[in-house]
C-alpha cells in the first residue's frame, strides 16, 4: 500500500509533469490565461490519461511483448493514444453534448500532446503493473490540475500589475513558472527514492 | 537564391523557440547541458527535413481526409529510427534524452512544418525549408543550453570555463532555473525587435524628411 501512495505523491508533487519534467508546456502557457478553462482542462487531461495508459498497458503487455515489438512502442503509442482520443470525442459529442460543450475543445488539443504520450511510455519503461500504471496516471494528471490552476489564479492577479512592456505575455508566464517550480523544488527531499 | 529565403526565415523571423513559442518541452528539459541540447537539436532537425521530404515525395498520393494520421505514421517511423541508430551507437546520449527522445513524435513545429509548407511544395524547397527550421531550432537549444551550462555547472561542453573559484549556483541546471532564462531571452528578444523596428521607423522618417 504505502508504495502506491508513494507513486501517488511522487507523481503529484516531487516529479510534478509540467513543473519538474516539463511537459505539456503548449497548454500550460495556452490555457492557464483563464481560471475556469484551467479547471477543465486538468480534469479532461486526468481522466483522458487515465483510460489511455489502460489501453496502452494492455497493448503493451498482450501485444507487444508476447510478439518482441517493443521497439514499435512510440510508433503504436501515438497512433492508440491519438485515435482514442478522436474516438471519446466522438462519443461524447454523440450521447453527451452538455459534457462536449464544456470539454470537448479541451479533447481536441491534448489529442497528439506530449503530456497524454508520456504516461504510457513513462508506465512500460518502468514496467509498472496495471494498479501501478492507473495510480501513476491519476497522479500525474492531478499534479498537471494543480500546476495549471495555480498558475492561473497567479496570472489572474498578475493582468492588474505593471510588467514590462518587453516580458508582458509569454516571458512573464516563463518567470512565474520558474517561480512556482522553485517552490515545488521544496518537494523534492519529501520521497526517498 | 530563393532556396536561401527557404533557409534563413527559420533561423530568425521564424524561430521555433523563440518566436512561434512552438516545442518549448524539450527547450527546457535537455538544455541542461550543451551537449544534451545539441544531440536533441540535430535529431529534431533529421526528423523535421527527412519528414518533410516524405510528406513531400507522397503528396499527390495521400487523400487531404487521412494527411494527419499519416503524418503521425511518418514522424513516429522516423523517431524510431533515431532512437534505434542512437541507443546502438550512442547509448549514454540516449539515456540522457529518455523519453524526450521519442516525444519528438509530437513536437508541433514538426506536423505544423509538414502541414504548412512539406505538403505544398517540391521535395527540395521542403528538404531546405526542415532544414531551416531544424537550424533554428538547433541554435535556439544551443543558446539555452550553453548559457545554463556555463552558469549553473561552470563548463561548456565540459570544458571549464569559468575560474574554479566560481561556486556556480545549481538551480540553473535545475528546473526553475530553465523556466526563468526562457523568461528573460523571450524578454530580451522582444526588447531587441522593438529596438530594431524603432531603427527602422527613424530611418524611415529621416529619409521622408
Amino acid at each position: 500500500m504505502s508504495e502506491y501512495f508513494l507513486l501517488f505523491m511522487g507523481a503529484v508533487l516531487v516529479n510534478n509533469f509540467v513543473l519538474t519534467r516539463f511537459l505539456g508546456l503548449c497548454i500550460f502557457f495556452g490555457v492557464s490565461k483563464n481560471l475556469n478553462a484551467s479547471i477543465g482542462m486538468g480534469m479532461a487531461v486526468t481522466s483522458v490519461m487515465t483510460m489511455s495508459s489502460i489501453l496502452a498497458w494492455l497493448v503493451y503487455n498482450y501485444v507487444l511483448v508476447p510478439f518482441k515489438l517493443t521497439f514499435l512502442t512510440t510508433v503504436v503509442f501515438v497512433l492508440l493514444v491519438a485515435s482514442f482520443v478522436q474516438l471519446l470525442e466522438m462519443i461524447i459529442k454523440r450521447h453527451m453534448p452538455a459534457l462536449y460543450k464544456m470539454w470537448g475543445i479541451y479533447l481536441v488539443l491534448i489529442a497528439t500532446n506530449c503530456i497524454v504520450l508520456a504516461v504510457p511510455l513513462i508506465n512500460s519503461e518502468n514496467s509498472y503493473s496495471l494498479l501501478m500504471s492507473i495510480v501513476n496516471a491519476i497522479g500525474s494528471g492531478l499534479g498537471f490540475a494543480l500546476a495549471i490552476i495555480l498558475m492561473a489564479s497567479l496570472r489572474e492577479k498578475l493582468q492588474y500589475s505593471d510588467v514590462p512592456k518587453s516580458l508582458d505575455g509569454l516571458g512573464i508566464a516563463f518567470v512565474l513558472a520558474g517561480l512556482l517550480a522553485l517552490s515545488f523544488l521544496g518537494f523534492s527531499g519529501m520521497i526517498p527514492l | 537564391m530563393n532556396l536561401w529565403k527557404e533557409f534563413y526565415k527559420g533561423l530568425f523571423d521564424q524561430n521555433p523557440i523563440f518566436r512561434l513559442a512552438l516545442s518549448l518541452c524539450p527547450a527546457l528539459a535537455v538544455t541542461s547541458t550543451a551537449t544534451n541540447a545539441l544531440a536533441m537539436g540535430l535529431s529534431v532537425m533529421f526528423v523535421i527535413t527527412t519528414n518533410n521530404m516524405v510528406v513531400s515525395i507522397t503528396r499527390k498520393w495521400v487523400n487531404p481526409t487521412v494527411r494527419v494520421p499519416v503524418y503521425i505514421t511518418s514522424i513516429a517511423t522516423i523517431v524510431t529510427l533515431v532512437q534505434l541508430i542512437l541507443q546502438a551507437y550512442l547509448p549514454i546520449l540516449y539515456k540522457e534524452l529518455g523519453i524526450y527522445l521519442a516525444l519528438i513524435v509530437v513536437f508541433a513545429i514538426i506536423l505544423a512544418r509538414a502541414e504548412v509548407f512539406a505538403a505544398k511544395n517540391g521535395i527540395i524547397a521542403s528538404a531546405v525549408d526542415g532544414l531551416g527550421m531544424g537550424a533554428g531550432f538547433t541554435l535556439a537549444m544551443l543558446l539555452i543550453g550553453v548559457i545554463r551550462e556555463l552558469f549553473g555547472i561552470g563548463t561548456i561542453f565540459g570544458m571549464q570555463i569559468m575560474p574554479l573559484s566560481y561556486n556556480p549556483p545549481l538551480i540553473m541546471i535545475l528546473a526553475p532555473g530553465g523556466f526563468l532564462l526562457i523568461g528573460i531571452l523571450i524578454g530580451f528578444f522582444n526588447l531587441l525587435s522593438s529596438y530594431l523596428e524603432k531603427r527602422r521607423e527613424r530611418f524611415a522618417d529621416g529619409g521622408q524628411n
